[in-house]
Formats: C-alpha cells, sequence, structure tokens
C-alpha cells in the first residue's frame, strides 16, 4: 500500500510528540466546512418559513426582506382557500400509513422465510428479485396506469397502495438483517418447545428486529408521502389528491403568490421533518447498515 | 415440495402483488412498444416502426442530451461533495450526531417541495439569488431561461438533495476501516493527502461502486424537478421550460404516453432510455473497477 520509495524527511526520524495528532493547519478546523455545509443544508427551511411568514410583496422588494414576518396565518388561510389542503393530507395520511403496515407485513414474512428456511426454488426467487430491484419502476408506469383503467382503479385509492407493497428492497434489507440478527439456536429451542413457523416469526424473529423495522417504516412513510409521479398520474379523481399533487398544483399559475405557496410548501413538509427529527438516529444508523453491508 | 407450504404462503403475499403489479406491467410494455395505441382504441402491431421514429425524433435526442447534462451536473458535485463532507465529519468528535441528521435532512424533503422553493430563490425577475446580486450591482441572471442556467438549477438542486444521503454511506465506510492501516501509513511518512488518495479511496472503491450505480439509475430518472420547476401541466405544454431545456427524457415520456396518449411511443421511450441506463451503468462499472488494478 505505502510505497518506501519517497524519502522521508529528515525531521520526523526523530520521535516527535505531536505525531500522533492528524496534521492540519492551524485554524482551519474541519467544524468551520461542516458548519458552513449545515448552513446550506438548513438554509431553504429557514428561507422557506421567511418566506411563508412575509407578504410576496416584502419579498418581491429590492432589497428583499429577509427576517419572519407576521403573515403567517393569513398565507395559510390563502392555502385553505385555494386548495383542499387537509383532505388532500387526509388521502396522504391513510395511503401512508396503510402501504407502510402492509409493507412491513409483506416484506418481513417473507424476508423470515427467505432468511432461515431452505425449500426449493429458494435461491432462483431471491435472485429475480435482485434483478428486478434494478428496474427502473418507470418501466411499469404505463402498464400499470393501463391495469388501473382495465380494473376501474383509476382515481381511486388503493391504487397508490398496492403497486408499493412491491417493494423488493425492504426484502432484501430485512432478509439480510434476519440472517444476522436472529440466532438459529432461539428459532430451534422455540421448534423445540413446539413452536411453528407462525409462532417463530412473530414471537421469536419479529422482536428481535424491531430497529430494522422502524428503518423500514420510516422509509416506506416518507417514501409514500412524497411520492409525485404515480399520483399525478393515477388520481384523475379531483377529490382523492395526494398533499404533494396538491402542492404542486398550487405553484401553477401565472402570478404566483409565493408567500402563500411556501405556506402550502412548509405545512406539507413540517410533519415529516419533525417525524424525522424525532427518528432521525434510529433511521440514519439503519440506513448505513443496509447500504454497507448490501455493497 | 409439499412439506414447504408454509414458506411458500410466507413469500407467496409478496410474489402475487410483485407478478401483478410489476413483473407483467413490465413486459406488457415492451409488447406495447410495438403496437399503436392511444388507450382507447383497438391496438395495432406496427413492428419496430416506434423505434424508427424514435431514433429520428429531435425532441427524444434533445431529452437524452438534456437528461445526460443534468445528470452530470448532479453526480459529480454530489458524490465529490460527499466524499469531502464524510471525511471531514469523520475526523471530528464533536457534534458528529447533529452534523449527521442537519446533513441528511434535505433528503427527507419531498422534491415537490425543493423545486418549488429552487424556482421561487431562483426566479428570473423577484428570486432571492437575484436580489442578493442587485445588491452588489450585478444584473439579474436568467436563471430558469436560459437552457444552461436551467439545467444548472436543475442540477444544484439535485446536489442539495442526494449530498447528504451518500455522505452517510461513505461515512459508513469510513468507520470500517480500521486504525491500524492509518497508523502504519503515518509510520511511513504518509500524509494526510496521499494517506486518502493511496488508502482510504482504493478500501472505499466498493462503497464508491454502489453510490454511483445508485446516483446513475437516480439521477437518470429526473422528472419531477423540471416537472414543478416549470409547473408543467395538461393546461400549460410549455414542458421542461424555454426552448425545452429542461425535458428530460421521462418527462417526454410523460408528455408523450398522458398528455398525448400515445402509449406505444411513450413504451418505446420508456425500454430505449432503460437500455440507456443499463449501458451508463456498466459504463461507470467498468471504469470504477478498472481503477482497482492500478
Amino acid at each position: 500500500m505505502t510505497t518506501a520509495t519517497t524519502p522521508r524527511p529528515a525531521t520526523a526520524a526523530k520521535p516527535n510528540p505531536g505525531a500522533g495528532r492528524p496534521r492540519r493547519p492551524k485554524g482551519l478546523s474541519p467544524h468551520l466546512f461542516l458548519i458552513l455545509a449545515v448552513v446550506i443544508s438548513i438554509f431553504p427551511f429557514v428561507w422557506t418559513i421567511v418566506m411563508a411568514t412575509n407578504t410576496t410583496r416584502d419579498i418581491y422588494k429590492s432589497p428583499p426582506k429577509l427576517t419572519f414576518g407576521s403573515h403567517l396565518l393569513e398565507n395559510i388561510r390563502g392555502v385553505l382557500d385555494t386548495v383542499d389542503f387537509f383532505g388532500s393530507m387526509l388521502n396522504t395520511i391513510v395511503i401512508a400509513s396503510v402501504t407502510t403496515v402492509l409493507v412491513l407485513l409483506v416484506d418481513s414474512l417473507a424476508a423470515f422465510a427467505f432468511a432461515k428456511f431452505d425449500f426449493p426454488g429458494r435461491k432462483i426467487l431471491f435472485g429475480t428479485l435482485l434483478v428486478f430491484m434494478m428496474l427502473p419502476l418507470q418501466l411499469a408506469v404505463l402498464p400499470q396506469f393501463i391495469l388501473m383503467s382495465e380494473i376501474g382503479w383509476v382515481g381511486m385509492l388503493k391504487a397508490l397502495v398496492w403497486p408499493a407493497l412491491s417493494n423488493a428492497f425492504g426484502i432484501f434489507w430485512l432478509r439480510q438483517y434476519i440472517e444476522n440478527g436472529v440466532p438459529d439456536e432461539l428459532l430451534d429451542a422455540a421448534r423445540i418447545d413446539g413452536a411453528g413457523f407462525l409462532r417463530q416469526y412473530w414471537n421469536v424473529a419479529l422482536p428481535m428486529i424491531r430497529p430494522a423495522m422502524s428503518f423500514l417504516a420510516i422509509y416506506a412513510f416518507v417514501g409514500a408521502w412524497n411520492d409525485y409521479v404515480w399520483p399525478l398520474i393515477v388520481l384523475t379523481n379531483p377529490e382523492h389528491v395526494t398533499l404533494q399533487v396538491e402542492l404542486a398544483q398550487l405553484n401553477v399559475g401565472h402570478n404566483t403568490d409565493y408567500s402563500m405557496v411556501m405556506a402550502g410548501v412548509l405545512m406539507a413538509s413540517l410533519p415529516l421533518v419533525i417525524v424525522f427529527a424525532v427518528f432521525a438516529r434510529g433511521f440514519i444508523a439503519g440506513a448505513t447498515e443496509g447500504a454497507v453491508q448490501g455493497s | 415440495m409439499l412439506s414447504y407450504w408454509r414458506q411458500y404462503l410466507a413469500i407467496s403475499p409478496f410474489y402475487l402483488i410483485f407478478l401483478g403489479f410489476s413483473f407483467v406491467p413490465v413486459f406488457y410494455s415492451l409488447y406495447l412498444a410495438f403496437q399503436r395505441y392511444d388507450g382507447l382504441g383497438t391496438k395495432e402491431f406496427v413492428g419496430l416502426q416506434q423505434f424508427e421514429f424514435l431514433w429520428s425524433d429531435p425532441v427524444f435526442w434533445l431529452s437524452i442530451r438534456n437528461t445526460l447534462i443534468i445528470w452530470v451536473l448532479s453526480t459529480v458535485p454530489t458524490l465529490f461533495g460527499a466524499l469531502v463532507l464524510a471525511t471531514l465529519l469523520h475526523s471530528v468528535r464533536r457534534f458528529k450526531g447533529f452534523y449527521r441528521i442537519a446533513l441528511y435532512v434535505p433528503n427527507v424533503t419531498s422534491i415537490v417541495a425543493v423545486a418549488i422553493f429552487f424556482g421561487a430563490v431562483f426566479s428570473n425577475d423577484f428570486g432571492l439569488v437575484n436580489a442578493i446580486l442587485g445588491t452588489v450591482g450585478i444584473s439579474p441572471v436568467p436563471w430558469l431561461s436560459n437552457p444552461w442556467l436551467i439545467k444548472v438549477v436543475i442540477g444544484l438542486l439535485m446536489t442539495w438533495m442526494w449530498t447528504g444521503y451518500n455522505m452517510i454511506i461513505y461515512l459508513a465506510g469510513l468507520q470500517a476501516i480500521p486504525q491500524s492501516v492509518y497508523e502504519a501509513a503515518r509510520m511511513d511518512g504518509a500524509g494526510p493527502i496521499r494517506t486518502f488518495f493511496q488508502i482510504t479511496i482504493p478500501i472505499m472503491r466498493p462503497i464508491i461502486l454502489f453510490t454511483v450505480v445508485i446516483s446513475t439509475i437516480n439521477g437518470l430518472q429526473s422528472f419531477s424537478e423540471p416537472q414543478v420547476l416549470f409547473a408543467s401541466n395538461a393546461a400549460n405544454q410549455n414542458l421542461g421550460g424555454p426552448g425545452q431545456a429542461g425535458l428530460t427524457t421521462l418527462l417526454y415520456f410523460y408528455q408523450s404516453a398522458f398528455l398525448d396518449n400515445d402509449y406505444g411511443y411513450g413504451a418505446a421511450i420508456v425500454w430505449a432510455f432503460f437500455v440507456l441506463i443499463i449501458v451508463l451503468v456498466v459504463i461507470n462499472w467498468r471504469i470504477v473497477q478498472r481503477g482497482r488494478k492500478a
């Protein structure tokens, strides 16, 4: 790895008490760069609030108003007058919750079978799953839409839930976790005590994979909450629009009232950012585990 | 076989849904690519006609060019920035948890919200960026009408969303490198830069490969960003902004299939596009792999 060809500086030959520390120029702390990155990362959230609490005229002034204003309620009222915000939010909450619960159930059942049991065809079935994980979902969007119109689901909320359940990533990820995280001995012991497949799954495996399940739960929930393309295509019925579609709708038009639109952005994003902030630690730990093992 | 019925039953919900809502539709779209179909009338087999038209369709090639430029403009700064940030974050002891969460949070916001935000901030007439430039005497920059700047704004948007995600993955990789390797390098007199290029990068190669593949798949699928940024819908056919400079391939697919109701052509576009993704993933894979032998 390290070649001996480069001549070492003579000064490095004598023992140096400070040699153990990483060298870095004085004053240029990594914190400086990291804080700068955090500012860039957080700025849009702050600026969204600034815009949402002012009037559009204040923001358009030159120089623009850079501080929080007192027009938030007025802007929120504007959002509620323009679109059915709470209706679409309720739709989104229902879709995201139902999808999350079903994804957890469907994926953990399959992952448990794949991780701890040998059965004919296991390798081939799991292999097809991996191959399909690579396919861009857009390939299926058009025929999925045709399928939905054939079975009369266009405009209905279940048209969003069902396709979201074929979440191959979840199985792939949970299987890995179960394989390492649930000891075979424990399952053997349960089997000796007379526990069948379902009891081993429900009473032994599930309680042990809680961290992986909560990661997948947030992942699925955030994914369903933020999904835009599919709801845009399939929810043709104006009563059944989701939050993201409604939000994009708010932005369409000529004399955009940006303060009002930003109030909508804030209302649609805040719940998710709060959920994320509360569960962030476990979520990030889970995300890295999957990524590094999966590579 | 029969004694395994429980296992088959356990995996069957997934495979049934998968079969019905993913597997069959994907191949049905291949079938559709050889048909002329408007979604209402009858299908008519046209052979390779759609693909021939595709080959000579300037808008398709424009969309491919746009997609590739946006992909490069977003992936390169994202992965480079993520690697730098992960290295910095790995070297600090305090506030690690705070940095991780604060830098990851852009990834949990919705593309729609972010695109609306970028549209407001980079607005030609009233945007914050032009207002700031104005205070230092620079005349307004046409962010959302110049064909190159449109792509730059979309690239910035995607960079903002994805840098933190990739940083977290790199950080996990860095933490898995045993400290003894670095100590050995230090004993051999390697400086931080040399250590980074000769130890960190080679060890991280599989993880970098993973992020390159994921970013290629994600980056080429940009659709919502330009769609929301330029507020295009059925009433506003100005897809992809002025000069269609932000018209990505998926946006063109959306237009062909769902606004023009040309299902067959839409299917041909996504399949041609899929082949492109595969080619690019393989090329990327090769490049990153070849570096290993050097």
